[in-house]
């Protein structure tokens, strides 16, 4: 891996964003606008249910922490997609440049983004309801570490799917990890999950970044078993993504899809 | 002796059962040599070139670039190599320069400032270094193009129609330069394109395909002279009409 061939993707994609209205919209607009909602609405929920300790920092954490995931998945497979609406794969793919490296640049540009969306909810989060995400310091770490790593993985299945069918495909991008949302116990623990959910729950390692989450903000211990679960677990994720990713482009170059992409 | 910058041998590229787009296509490409490739629409110019660039996996046969074979030297062939298309645009919503720095990193292009600003003016395109991409004519946008193509100093350059949407005037002073350029570097340009006139003008030899397989291939004055017509352009409709 050439790391300037990283860079001239990233900055190839960061050159878009100073002029981009969705774009900054997305990093800043969006992900204030869902906190300011779920804020307000747990303020007034904690007026009826006095029992649940910290339901304004276990809510606001579990939405900073989606925002992560969510813009990490969303970065990687707009990252290919973008490349795919200006028929630009051919010019980059005709280059020395490497399906890995590709890959690469999406994932640091991720952590650029995610960065700046991060910044921006954490800012707002302490200015609006004073809550600090950085009390609990190096303890949530591990698990941001880890919601980084399925974020990618996420990323890197839709755009294997986006590969496979085109770009009828392409609402995955916007919209796979909602999809897991419903499982990966963001909001409320994996137990009041029917059984057969329950099942789902815990082969993703989101329920497990999760369910830690709120043991670190409600007792401010580490659970070491969550932790090493969601990395066991991203680990088989992963390497199934980049199996996939890799079946899929060498599939699409044996079918002269590449090119065509564009015209679906 | 000249050494062999292309080699294909046995070129084969099937879809389905019924589908072949190339069949058993064997030929070779000489350093400092302008190769024609010609054929008319659906004969597989295109594919050919994407499978020499590794953008199509062929189902069998071999190809070697420098020598080397894509699998194992990928990186090392692709640096030496470049392609520009009169079909194929930079991504629009970026600035002019912000495209061709973008290709520089990519092929790692030292002091990459001041090549792109001599080729700039070669191609006489300095006046659109800020514009958006989307905005250029395609005259413009093909030069821009080549422009890219012409970066990394390539040994070996793939044109497909590079001069296709361009007006007899620009088109005439493309050609001009690329031949200029090509006689300065030696560089070995593989050019596909239905314009016979620029064939007898630029390459030193042609290769016409139809249905994935060579017809008959030489240098442009033996192919006239082969099937005793008046020119290139005549040859073409003859080949296109005979083996369709």
């Amino acid at each position: 891996m050439k790391w300037y061939r990283i860079w001239a993707m990233c900055l190839r994609q960061m050159y878009l964003y100073p002029r981009s209205i969705p774009r900054i919209l997305d990093i800043l607009f969006w992900p204030i606008t869902d906190l300011l909602i779920w804020g307000f609405l747990t303020i007034f929920l904690r007026q009826f249910n006095a029992s649940v300790p910290n339901i304004l920092t276990l809510f606001l954490g579990a939405l900073v922490f989606w925002s992560l995931i969510h813009r990490a998945q969303q970065a990687v497979s707009i990252a290919f997609l973008e490349e795919v609406w200006e028929k630009n794969l051919l010019n980059i793919f005709v280059t020395p440049l490497k399906v890995t490296e590709f890959l690469a640049s999406s994932f640091f540009l991720s952590l650029i983004r995610v960065g700046m969306v991060g910044s921006s909810v954490g800012f707002f989060s302490f200015l609006f309801f004073r809550l600090n995400m950085f009390e609990f310091g190096f303890l949530l770490i591990p698990f941001v570490i880890n919601l980084f790593l399925f974020g990618w993985i996420l990323g890197v299945i839709a755009t294997s799917i986006i590969l496979r069918f085109g770009q009828a495909a392409q609402v995955l991008a916007f919209a796979l990890t909602m999809m897991l949302q419903p499982f990966a116990a963001v909001f409320y623990p994996v137990s009041v999950l029917p059984p057969p959910l329950q099942a789902i729950a815990f082969i993703l390692p989101a329920s497990h970044v999760f369910e830690g989450m709120r043991e670190v903000l409600l007792r401010g211990s580490v659970p070491t078993d969550q932790i090493l679960w969601a990395f066991g677990l991203n680990i088989i994720w992963g390497a199934l993504g980049v199996w996939l990713f890799l079946h899929m482009f060498a599939a699409v170059k044996v079918q002269g899809r590449l090119q065509k992409l564009v015209d679906y | 002796m000249q050494q062999t910058v292309l080699e294909v041998k046995n070129l084969t590229k099937r879809y389905n059962a019924t589908t072949t787009a190339v069949d058993n296509m064997s030929f070779s490409m000489h350093e400092g040599e302008i190769l024609g490739f010609l054929g008319p629409n659906g004969a597989g110019k295109t594919t050919t070139i994407q499978m020499i660039l590794d953008i199509i996996t062929p189902t069998s046969g071999t190809i070697r670039i420098f020598d080397k074979d894509m699998v194992h030297h990928r990186e090392q062939i692709l640096n030496e190599v470049n392609f520009s298309s009169a079909y194929v645009s930079l991504p629009g919503n970026l600035r002019v320069w912000e495209n061709l720095y973008t290709f520089a990193r990519l092929y790692d292009v030292k002091n990459y400032q001041k090549k792109l600003a001599e080729l700039m003016q070669t191609f006489e395109v300095s006046e659109l270094r800020n514009r958006m991409s989307a905005s250029l004519s395609s005259g413009q946008a093909t030069r821009v193009h080549l422009i890219k193509a012409l970066l990394n100093e390539p040994k070996l350059l793939f044109l497909d129609e590079p001069t296709a949407s361009l007006d007899p005037d620009i088109a005439d002073r493309t050609r001009k330069l690329l031949k200029k350029i090509q006689m300065e570097k030696g560089l070995s340009i593989f050019y596909t394109t239905h314009n016979m006139q620029e064939v007898e003008e630029l390459c030193d030899r042609a290769i016409f395909i139809n249905h994935g397989k060579i017809v008959t291939e030489g240098t442009p004055s033996e192919l006239v002279k082969k099937y005793g017509l008046q020119d290139l352009n005549e040859v073409f409709i003859e080949i296109a009409r005979k083996h369709a």
